[in-house]
């Protein structure tokens, strides 16, 4: 299948927040190696949107299949935070889960799902809800079978809801600076607690509390890229060489990190303060930092990386 | 007769009535109801400084706090309707006849109002134009208006954001009125003294900070491909074809799009340096990416931008500023410029007719008129010639003496085909019209009368309305540019591709331009963030602007 | 939702081989549009769902002047439509037909 014209354009050019779902996985694997699942042709679309008078899409928003990865076989699943916010409905979350369940068979050197979800779609909540669990229960399957699950993450939609959860079993996460990483969503948390306690408006508020700086400077994500397709793709491949083992030892190691994480931080106000706690020099500097500068600060937290997860 | 001091006696009293609530000048925050009470008398024409983007919002507060049994039927005269207060106090007595230009936000509440007959109308100017009848006949008894600090005896520094004070201040002082100030802070000595203090007779310190709204941020984010497109055909069919250096750009995100392609797709072209390089615009951050790449010499603002300061600080070889380093903005002057100094306006509008007439009125709002109709004007008091205004000239000229022939300013409406939810902008009449006769206004809100048009750009092509000769092919050119609209699909196809084969409509191919190269990737910037970069790290957007 | 079908004649095939294209996304004001090369040379069929009903006559003007111009002979052309405007259509539907002449 032929995608988006911009699948031609040089992977160092295309940002992947701008990017369709389609062009960052054409884009991000081998020229020419990917092998769709599924694909819009077949025509698997949500049997539940049109009983509420909303348009479907032809892959339900996620584009799933085989490609390879510096010549490494990978699966690879991306959503379409365009569509429906990348929410998962019932095709779309069975087509991650048969993704992830067809790896067992299948052994690639890794699984990669390119998260840009707002969580569950609430038209179709139930079987959205049971695809989150039965992805987070495949994906600790993939791992156990010595199969990395990355996720890398830097869409428009983020991720969010039942896709923060999902993002949490994954053995490595790579994000950027526009990605977010959280389960309950700024405007989810307002509703609910109060435009005192977050204003959901306040996007540098919402940044740098679920963005990608924050995430990556407390270990939260394993890598931080440019907003580049390249840079993705190169996050990828480092984070698939070094995925920790899915043992024992592993998750004793991210029960302690995460204790402790809530030991260290769990009184402050603002995730300047927790920047603070980590040594950042000027915290209030942070969100303009540049690439580099922010590569710097990273090597000198040290909450960035671990062992664990 | 003998009697020649009487407006000024009511004003000494005024202001020593005043006196009871200040310490000098200086009066807090908590009197400021008092101090209004005091100064104002029933029927006083009031100035109640709302402009396009600051807001004397605590004095604002403060009027709508006044007891309407001893304020009451006052004659607002004031640019901007902005803030719900500036509504409020038609609502309470307080307030009865307005004037006015602008009332974007409250667009909505006003036309209510009106039709309900809350509001006396005089009448919606353009801004010029109210300016005008402040000397005239709409001189204000007591002017509220707004600044960034002031020192003890009333030398006002405004900050970037002058904007119409220098005007409401003139004709106010000077003219036996008594002007209040209210300002973030006193300090001991002021940055600049953009009002000298002896034409203010009171400070008030405000509660909080004068409220200004980021009007002119348009984020690269939400740029689409028409808009791209019809960017394309503006720079290479108008700007490159008259060579137009001088202009104004609206607000929309159309004339941004051409701000963003100037440094790729201009430079591309050979341009820089021959289109674009004297401006009277608001200092819009994507003008940045232009200006940082040599395209711009330079700019005179209405106002400033949230965020911008520190790039204009940075920059005073483009900008005007003050001694003190901080942009200097004057939405008179700027006007006057746009008016007369620049050979291009372009800008959008909500709804085109038949004729190209145009509005941004629709059936239940009445945003106003702002500057666009003085801009969107060709200025018959024009006399210094210039090759982009005699070219247009020309080319309008159907009869008569070319030895006796004048030039023709640019107008150019930039619009897409389609509004928000499928409205179409091309109609066959006008809102304006229907809302004219519902609230019974003698003049229908029609924001560019048709014979200043010259050419309407949508992303079916250019209309060049200066080639029509009679109402008819004026019609077919507009209609030919009309897209799927019923308008448009109303066309006569055989006259409309006549018109084409002179040049008259020009589609994109006519001009060299293929619909599918309109990428985002020509954008110089794609994102607020990426606006950041260009400036060095010296802008500073808004929170709402940001996704870092 | 609104299901709309155009079928035209066209004068000659949509020029490439590439079997099927999709471009485009679901969204507010945008659409996806998926073009397979499954019909005779001379025909081209396309098939319309949007949420926005009653403006049958718009999408005809559009679907006619796209076959006009481009002459996509073969092509099945199938659009989910997220309410996009007139425009934003007849582009989608050129970037599609010039993926299927790649």
């Amino acid at each position: 299948m032929a995608g988006d014209r911009a699948a031609s354009i040089d992977p160092d050019a295309l940002s992947w927040y701008e990017a369709t779902a389609r062009q960052r996985v054409l884009a991000l694997t081998d020229p020419g190696s990917f092998r769709e699942f599924l694909p819009p042709t077949e025509r698997r679309m949500s049997p539940h949107l049109p009983l509420f008078d909303l348009p479907r899409a032809f892959d339900d928003g996620i584009v799933v299949g085989r490609a390879r990865l510096d010549g490494e076989p990978v699966l690879i699943a991306a959503q379409e935070g365009r569509f429906m916010g990348g929410a998962f409905g019932e095709v779309h979350g069975g087509k991650l889960v048969g993704l992830l369940r067809a790896a067992l068979a299948l052994k690639p050197k890794a699984v990669l799902i390119l998260f840009d979800t707002g969580g569950v779609r609430l038209q179709e909540a139930n079987a959205g809800e049971t695809a989150i669990a039965e992805a987070m229960r495949a994906i600790v399957d993939v791992r156990v079978a010595g199969i990395p699950v990355i996720g890398l993450i830097g869409g428009r939609a983020g991720c969010y809801g039942g896709g923060g959860l999902i993002a949490g079993t994954c053995s490595r996460l790579a994000v950027s600076e526009g990605g977010r990483i959280s389960v309950s969503g700024p405007e989810v948390i307002e509703t609910n607690k109060g435009a005192e306690e977050f204003d959901s408006r306040d996007r540098a508020l919402v940044w740098r509390t679920m963005g990608g700086k924050h995430r990556r400077l407390i270990g939260g994500a394993d890598a931080f890229c440019a907003d580049t397709v390249s840079a993705f793709r190169k996050a990828a491949r480092d984070l698939v060489g070094r995925a920790p083992a899915f043992d024992l030892d592993t998750l004793e190691a991210e029960q302690a990190r995460l204790e402790a994480r809530i030991d260290r931080f769990g009184d402050c106000r603002d995730a300047t303060d927790v920047w603070a706690r980590l040594g950042v020099n000027d915290p209030e500097s942070v969100p303009a930092m540049d690439t580099d500068a922010f590569a710097e600060t990273v090597a000198r937290s040290p909450e960035a990386d671990h062992d664990a997860r | 007769m003998g009697e020649w001091r009487g407006e000024r006696r009511a004003r000494d009293a005024r202001i020593a009535a005043g006196r009871a609530h200040a310490d000098g000048k200086v009066v807090p925050a908590g009197a400021v109801v008092d101090l209004l009470e005091s100064i104002l008398r029933p029927g006083d024409r009031v100035c109640l400084e709302g402009d396009n983007q600051k807001q004397a919002d605590c004095l604002a507060r403060g009027l709508s706090a006044c007891d309407p049994d001893k304020i009451h039927d006052l004659h607002m005269v004031q640019s901007g309707i902005v803030l719900p207060e500036h509504l409020d106090v038609f609502e309470t007595g307080i307030a009865k006849r307005l004037d006015y230009s602008y009332s974007g936000p409250q667009g909505a509440r006003i036309a209510k109002m009106l039709y309900g007959g809350q509001i006396e109308l005089g009448a919606v100017h353009t801004y010029l134009e109210l300016f005008a009848r402040y000397f005239v006949d709409l001189t204000p008894n007591v002017a509220l208006i707004a600044g960034v600090s002031a020192d003890r005896n009333g030398n006002l520094y405004t900050g970037p954001n002058t904007e119409d004070t220098p005007t409401v201040v003139e004709a106010t002082a000077f003219k036996n009125g008594v002007v209040v100030a209210q300002v973030n802070e006193i300090v001991d000595t002021v940055p600049r003294v953009d009002i000298p203090g002896d034409r203010v007779d009171f400070v008030v310190e405000a509660d909080t900070p004068f409220y200004v709204e980021p009007l002119f941020t348009r984020d690269p984010a939400a740029m689409t491909e028409t808009q791209i497109l019809i960017a394309m055909m503006a720079i290479k069919g108008i700007y490159a074809e008259y060579g137009i250096r001088r202009l104004n750009h609206g607000i929309g995100f159309g004339t941004a799009a051409i701000e963003l392609l100037l440094p790729t797709y201009g430079e591309k072209l050979g341009l820089k340096g021959k289109i674009a390089t004297h401006w009277a615009l608001n200092p819009h951050p994507t003008l940045i990416p232009a200006i940082e790449s040599g395209w711009v010499k330079q700019v005179h603002c209405f106002g400033s931008e949230v965020g911008m300061d520190r790039y204009i600080r940075e920059r005073p070889d483009i900008f005007f500023t003050g001694a003190d380093g901080s942009l200097r903005s004057n939405r008179a002057f700027c006007q006057t410029a746009g008016l007369y100094a620049c050979d291009m306006f372009i800008g959008a509008t909500l709804q085109i007719d038949l004729m190209g007439h145009s509005s941004t009125v629709t059936q239940s709002r009445v945003a106003g008129f702002g500057g666009a109709p003085n801009m969107g004007s060709d200025p018959h008091g024009r006399r210094h010639p210039s090759d982009a205004w005699m070219k247009a000239g020309r080319e309008g000229q159907i009869v008569g003496d070319p030895a006796l022939m004048r030039g023709r300013k640019l107008v150019v409406q930039l619009v897409e085909t389609f509004g928000d939810k499928l409205v179409p902008t091309f109609v066959e009449k006008l809102d304006a019209l229907e809302l004219a006769k519902k609230i019974g206004l003698e003049l229908a809100p029609v924001m560019i009368y048709a014979d200043d048009v010259t050419h309407i750009v949508t992303e079916e092509g250019i209309a060049n309305l200066l080639l029509c000769r009679d109402a008819d092919e004026r019609e077919q050119a507009i209609r030919g540019v009309a897209g799927y609209t019923e308008v448009g699909r109303g066309r006569d196809r055989t006259k409309v591709e006549a018109l084409r084969a002179r040049g008259v409509i020009r589609r994109p191919e006519d001009l060299g331009i293929e619909p599918l190269d309109a990428d985002r990737a020509l954008l110089a910037a794609k994102s607020i963030k990426d606006l950041v970069h260009w400036s060095g790290g010296l802008y500073e957007p808004p929170a709402r602007f940001r996704n870092w | 939702m609104e299901s709309l079908t155009f079928r035209h004649t066209t004068k000659k095939p949509l020029p490439g081989s590439v079997p099927s294209a999709i471009t485009g996304v679901v969204a507010s004001g945008n659409l996806e549009i998926l073009l397979e090369r499954v019909l005779p040379p001379d025909a081209c069929e396309v098939a319309i769902e949007t949420p926005i009903a009653g403006y049958g006559d718009v999408w005809e003007a559009v679907v006619a002047d796209f076959v006009a111009r481009a002459q996509p002979g073969g092509l099945r052309i199938s659009i989910n439509d997220g309410g996009a405007r007139p425009d934003t259509v007849s582009l989608r539907l050129l970037q599609g037909a010039r993926l299927m002449e790649a």
